[in-house]
């Protein structure tokens, strides 16, 4: 006598719950690429804590009918681990509006994906966009802080062989007046070409042709 | 015209490394290996990172070592030795140089002059890109890692998921280029900022001219070599840098049939030693006279090129490995596609069995298969992909570095060395216009040189700015392109036509024994006379030829584009056209110009004695 009516009801599941069915998501999950070494197996257990997830998630709308897990329905799991879910009324008659159990699951995304040790991308909910993460703005970017610390020392550098350049300068044009031999000041200050100043060369409108090199000099080659 | 000889050099002149006093205060090195370091400084620059390998991998790998050699024995050396050898005998700056030679030539000496100013302009800008790089990538994950999310937060921005993260970062939030060039934009800031810090750096190590470079070039000549060293080790144990390394280096004699192959030699060389710019004879004027210059430039030469090719082994292994990565993540991406649409277990097809599993599916199931319209993957095709300049720095290599573990330290290490070899060679080019200008007494005594360095590097920071609008990478391409390639041929050519053949062969071998003790060689003499003379005019031509075949074009960045990311091939508008021939030409006009007024000159006081005479 049930044996009809178990089949009806599985029937009717089967209708309710199927790929591209209305209402229905297909759900993939990646545990190995996640996990690696500690990757559980896709068992019915993990199944039942799937479906308790989801009616966990409707419960949290409110204002709402209470869901209970056996109003989730599973089908269709695949090896990869994929599959298909429909959340159900009370009375199993018909499937929840896809719009509500898609607000209901971003709400708690992350509480879904805690449960599983999986994150947004290796549990994924196709036609569910997940809400990405805001950036980590710094209120001051990086580069302007390591910016003022170079320019600093760049500016305080600068203006450090400025200062010491007047300095010399000061130094080398106080020099002069205190040395007493006027010779040796000549000798400082103007060059001497065989014995004629190069300064009265060219007032005389003579040109210096420095690349001439007589045969006299006799130096010792390097 | 006469040349007044007086009857001797002064006393003075006798000097060597361990002579003491200046000569009428003219600086001099510390020591030898400062002046080495900074013509070594000079020559190896950004070109010897990303453009010779690009050269190297796109004709037919160490095949192109072939022209490159040849071009390097009969063109760079000969050529570079003149260089110096004229300098550090007539101690002068090139503008002295050349008058003193003839004054017909001293537009030679100007157009040098130019050359180096607009070479200042664009590629300072080039090094205010880098040091902006480098200040982002002291955070962890980089900027350029991942895509920013769009304007309501539900994806990512489109322009970046359209192209990908790298390209957005240069392209968007460090350029914010435009889709044309007539479309200027505003000044990014961002990039201003930085380009004022880069003009502050080589200002505070210019300032006292040799005096303070010579300090600097310590460390930014040899930090470059550690660098490299430090990336080459890690590229060569990073998965998949052999396969770089022998598909990029396997020669492929057949691209040597092509004349292009050999232009493009001639020109890297060229441009590699930064010849024909009159940094090399500002250094070497700081010399004593009596100094192995021929030594000096053979030298330099080597470790120059050297350096090329150590840089393309450590630039191919790091490629290598990038190649060897996308191509997994492609052939990883096929691979879930395929899982995901037949349900089948994770992890069940390897990488290396994807095509069997694939052929597999494809017999079963073909029109899911295709539905799925996966990309081929193959490593050549990745291998394939190059560039050159900024793209190779900011687009490639900032890709490449994100996969690498430790990714922040090895950008930091890879921008520090662009920036620190782009510096050293701006120390040569800033010389170059600084040292003319202080031999020729342009300045009175009293400016001190501070305020002419500082001079000269506010006036290249203003006109700068217009490579920080919106448009101005478009720009700096021109100046690339047309600032500096003819010019450089044109000078060089008159100034080997100018020492054989104006100064006098035999005066400057004279010379050269004079300096080094020994005179030049037979292989000096032909490649003097003959065989570079004729190579460069060859250049000259053939250049000239393939700028004719297609009108200039440039590639543009335009998201609205139908084939973006791919860049949309645009003509320049007639104007830029004549901006691009000014800039060209300039130089060449300065040497004929110059040549002009000294003929005038020269005919205005013919004139005067005679009118004095028949009065």
């Amino acid at each position: 006598m049930l044996w009809p009516l178990f089949l009806l009801v599985t029937a009717i599941h089967a209708e309710l719950c199927q790929p591209d069915a209305e209402n229905a998501f297909k759900v993939r999950l990646s545990i190995k690429t996640a996990l690696g070494d500690k990757a559980y197996a896709w068992d019915i257990n993990e199944e039942y804590l799937f479906r308790a997830m989801v009616a966990f998630s409707m419960r949290k709308v409110p204002k709402r009918e209470t869901t209970e897990i056996a109003h989730v329905l599973l089908c269709n799991v695949t090896q990869r681990v994929s599959f298909w879910f429909v959340v159900t009324d009370p009375s199993k008659n018909h499937t929840l509006p896809a719009a509500e159990i898609q607000s209901a699951i971003r709400m708690n995304r992350n509480r879904i994906n805690n449960a599983f040790s999986l994150s947004d991308q290796t549990l994924e909910f196709l036609k569910i966009p997940s809400t990405l993460a805001p950036p980590m703005d710094p209120s001051v970017p990086i580069w302007i802080i390591i910016f003022g610390v170079i320019f600093c020392i760049i500016i305080v550098a600068t203006t450090l062989l400025i200062l010491s350049g007047i300095w010399q300068s000061r130094r080398k044009n106080m020099e002069p007046s205190e040395m007493v031999d006027t010779e040796d000041k000549r000798e400082n200050m103007i060059t001497v070409e065989n014995g004629i100043p190069c300064d009265s060369l060219d007032a005389k409108g003579g040109h210096i042709n420095d690349a001439f090199m007589t045969e006299d000099e006799r130096l010792t080659p390097l | 015209m006469p040349r007044a000889d007086p009857a001797g050099m002064a006393q003075t002149l006798a000097l060597d490394w361990l002579g003491d006093a200046p000569k009428d205060g003219r600086p001099k090195w510390d020591n030898k290996f400062q002046y080495f370091l900074s013509c070594l400084g000079f020559a190896v620059g950004l070109g010897n990172v990303w453009r010779f390998p690009y050269l190297c991998q796109t004709h037919g790998g160490g095949a192109f070592l072939l022209p490159y050699a040849v071009a390097l024995v009969f063109e760079g050396i000969p050529l570079f030795l003149i260089e110096l050898a004229v300098g550090q005998r007539l101690q002068r700056g090139s503008l002295g140089v050349w008058t003193a030679i003839s004054p017909y030539l001293s537009g030679v000496g100007l157009g040098c002059l130019a050359v180096s100013f607009l070479v200042s302009l664009y590629y300072n800008t080039v090094l205010s890109w880098v040091l902006w790089y480098l200040l982002n990538s002291f955070q962890q994950p980089l900027p350029w890692s991942s895509c920013p999310l769009g304007l309501n937060r539900t994806g990512l921005e489109e322009e970046c998921q359209g192209s990908s993260a790298v390209s957005y970062f240069w392209y968007r939030q460090t350029l914010n280029i435009s889709a044309d060039i007539r479309d200027s934009g505003s000044v990014q800031w961002r990039l201003l900022v930085c380009l004022a810090a880069c003009w502050a750096v080589v200002y505070m190590c210019v300032i006292r001219g040799i005096e303070t470079t010579g300090k600097a070039i310590y460390f930014t000549a040899l930090f470059p070599y550690l660098v490299l060293t430090a990336f080459l080790v890690r590229g060569l144990t990073l998965p998949g840098a052999v396969h770089g390394l022998t598909y990029l280096f396997t020669p492929n004699m057949q691209t040597l049939q092509n004349p292009r192959v050999w232009l493009d030699a001639a020109t890297q060389i060229f441009f590699s030693l930064s010849l024909a710019f009159g940094g090399h004879i500002a250094f070497a004027s700081y010399n004593p006279p009596r100094n192995n210059c021929k030594r000096d430039a053979v030298a330099i030469a080597l470790v120059n090129s050297l350096t090329s090719l150590y840089a393309s082994i450590t630039v191919f292994s790091v490629l290598g490995f990038k190649a060897t990565n996308d191509h997994g993540q492609c052939l990883d991406r096929n691979i879930l596609s395929l899982i995901n649409e037949f349900d089948l277990p994770e992890q069940s097809i390897s990488r290396d069995g994807y095509l069997a599993a694939l052929a597999h599916l494809n017999t079963t199931q073909p029109e899911r298969v295709a539905r799925l319209s996966l990309k081929s993957c193959r490593l050549e095709d990745f291998l394939d992909k190059s560039a050159a300049g900024p793209g190779l720095a900011f687009i490639i290599f900032t890709e490449a570095v994100v996969h690498m573990p430790g990714a922040p330290a090895w950008a930091v290490l890879f921008f520090g060395m662009l920036f620190t070899l782009g510096l050293s060679s701006m120390f040569g080019n800033m010389e170059a216009v600084v040292a003319p200008l202080l031999d020729m007494g342009v300045v009175p005594r009293w400016v001190p040189k501070e305020a002419l360095t500082g001079l000269a590097c506010l006036v290249c920071f203003l006109l700068a700015t217009c490579f920080t609008l919106q448009s101005g990478n478009y720009w700096l391409e021109i100046f690339d392109s047309f600032a500096a390639s003819l010019s450089l041929i044109v000078l060089a050519f008159l100034e080997v036509v100018g020492v054989v053949y104006v100064y006098g062969m035999k005066r400057f071998c004279d010379d050269v024994k004079w300096m080094t003790g020994s005179r030049p060689g037979l292989y000096w003499r032909v490649c003097w006379t003959l065989v570079s003379p004729l190579l460069l005019l060859t250049v000259l031509v053939t250049y000239i030829a393939f700028l004719a075949q297609k009108p200039p074009s440039y590639r543009a960045w335009n998201p609205q584009y139908e084939w973006f990311p791919a860049r949309q091939e645009k003509r320049y508008p007639g104007w830029v056209l004549a901006a691009c021939a000014l800039l060209s030409l300039l130089p060449t006009l300065c040497v004929l110009g110059a040549a002009l007024a000294q003929l005038l000159a020269q005919r205005t006081r013919r004139w005067r004695p005679r009118d004095a005479d028949t009065r």
